[in-house]
């Protein structure tokens, strides 16, 4: 029994430092785990049953069409968030929720939702839950490549009083324990998530401004182009990982 | 609610006569207790009222606690109590108590025989480890009692979210 | 009155006699009072109570308190006697009643 422990706490290390990602599931408790498989007790389920009421609500100008007006069912979302984020054609990087953001002003004519409302996070929500499964795959050629590169710089970066870059905790460190919590990999393939922690769903750059805090940096403001390279680099990171969104992290 | 609030005086009052009543008030009610940040009534009150004198049998529940809670924030409770549930017997109410919490009845869930098992589920705040007490009270006057030692875990990684 | 988002996870036909689970959901911040002295006071604002009916008669009722986490999940069971609409209430401090009901068809 004993030996067997040992064996795998070998098997983890080893699994650790040869720089496989593991998907942030496997750094779940069983009961964490099931949580996040169960939607009749998922709580991030309400903001994905809201954000399909959104996908058919009638935009403030009833002269536009809805979101289902345009682009069909929710279901045809099917893979979507798997490609985000991507450089749109005027060559700005936008990941889902700005993508949505830019539907709704451009194309609907209201206002924008508003970074982290519940609106804007519901939608995202329930289109990524449409790629639950699906292998994150986004590109990084062409005008994606400069943005990788910085993300990749800022993962890197040592940053704050802490003097911490992200790559400390989340390559080197990763399996061992602060605390409570268990470092992972730190990709970002559950998000938007419902964190206990703040008892509802938050986007990726709501937990990294939570990192950036930690580390005692400055947080940088939600869509920001540092946190949006590195929402880049992170899902090249997680690359062939399963999408896990709406996922449930401590 | 707030049109017609017992003063604290009425509460404690009536708190102080459960013992004896058939049965006890599930939760506090009045504005004045509600609107409080920690409740008047310490655990052992609470317990006791619930109880009105009938000795509890340590027998009949399963409670399903995580030993080890991740987020105080959120916490699975599933409580099933052995019971056939017929019109005659059967559990007719099951409380959750907290040993540690501000408020010490966390949940009272209302059965009828309608409801075939006596099974329910809910997730609880908890503010510190601590025992998490389930009675559940037959429709025979019965009363069963278990218990649960949560061990809260804090974690590394908060923002105060 | 305002709406409240709520998810109800049931089957939709059962056997007669048969045991059916019934799991509710719902967006809550489940807000705590605060009395504390240097803060400002602000009152409790939960879903105090949560009742169910099945054909017009009360099958399941909670009582809650602040001590129930955010987005109030709650698990219980009926047995399933005639086709008919389960009724579910979500009573907020304040007065505020929210609804949802669902059909189970009874073969």
């Amino acid at each position: 029994m004993r030996a067997g422990a040992a064996l795998l706490a070998c098997c983890w290390a080893a699994t650790a430092f040869a720089g496989e990602v593991r998907a942030p599931r496997a750094f779940l408790s069983p009961e964490l785990q099931a949580l996040q498989d169960d939607p009749a007790r998922h709580p991030g389920w309400l903001w994905v049953e809201q954000g399909e009421a959104l996908w058919r609500a009638a935009p403030p100008d009833p002269g536009k069409q809805t979101c289902a007006g345009c682009h069909g069912d929710i279901t045809g979302m099917s893979g979507v968030a798997a490609r985000y984020p991507s450089v749109a054609s005027d060559g700005a990087l936008l990941n889902l929720e700005l993508r949505i953001e830019r539907c709704r002003t451009e194309q609907q004519g209201a206002s924008a939702f508003g970074d982290e409302s519940e609106a804007l996070l519901s939608l995202t929500a329930a289109i990524a839950a449409r790629s639950r499964g699906q292998p994150v795959n986004v590109r990084i050629d062409g005008p994606a490549a400069a943005r990788l590169a910085e993300g990749r710089r800022l993962y890197s970066l040592r940053q704050g009083q802490l003097n911490l870059s992200c790559q400390q905790c989340h390559e080197e460190n990763v399996g061992k324990r602060l605390r409570g919590d268990i470092i992972s990999h730190g990709v970002g393939t559950g998000y938007p998530a419902y964190r206990l922690e703040w008892n509802g769903l938050g986007s990726l750059h709501r937990r990294l401004r939570a990192c950036s805090l930690g580390v005692r940096a400055v947080q940088a403001p939600f869509a920001s182009p540092d946190y949006l390279a590195l929402e880049l680099f992170l899902a090249d990171k997680a690359r062939g990982l399963a999408v896990e969104a709406p996922g449930i992290r401590r | 609610m707030a049109d017609k609030a017992p003063t604290r005086r009425m509460v404690a009052a009536g708190l102080a006569a459960m013992p004896f009543a058939v049965q006890a008030q599930p939760m506090p009610s009045s504005a004045a207790e509600v609107n409080r940040s920690r409740s008047s009534e310490s655990y052992a009150d609470a317990e006791r009222a619930l109880l009105a004198g009938r000795t509890p049998i340590a027998a009949g529940i399963t409670l399903d606690v995580p030993k080890l809670s991740e987020n105080g924030n959120s916490v699975d409770v599933l409580i099933k109590v052995d019971s056939a549930m017929t019109r005659e017997d059967h559990v007719r109410a099951i409380h959750i108590l907290s040993e540690q919490n501000p408020f010490p009845r966390v949940a009272t869930f209302n059965l009828t025989a309608r409801a075939g098992r006596a099974e329910v589920a809910t997730r609880i705040r908890l503010a510190t480890t601590q025992n998490i007490v389930v009675l559940a009270e037959t429709s025979r006057g019965a009363v069963h009692r278990a218990e649960q030692e949560v061990i809260v875990i804090l974690g590394a990684c908060v923002d105060g979210g | 009155m305002a709406d409240i988002t709520a998810r109800v996870t049931m089957p939709t036909s059962a056997r007669k006699g048969e045991i059916i689970d019934i799991k509710v959901l719902v967006r809550h911040a489940m807000d705590r009072a605060v009395d504390a002295q240097g803060l400002k006071p602000s009152p409790r604002r939960i879903i105090h109570s949560f009742r169910a009916s099945y054909a017009g008669e009360e099958i399941f009722r909670m009582d809650l308190s602040s001590g129930i986490a955010s987005n109030p999940f709650i698990s219980f069971t009926t047995v399933a006697t005639e086709t008919g609409v389960i009724a579910f209430e979500w009573l907020e401090d304040g007065g505020a009643v929210y609804s949802r009901a669902a059909t189970l068809v009874v073969t």
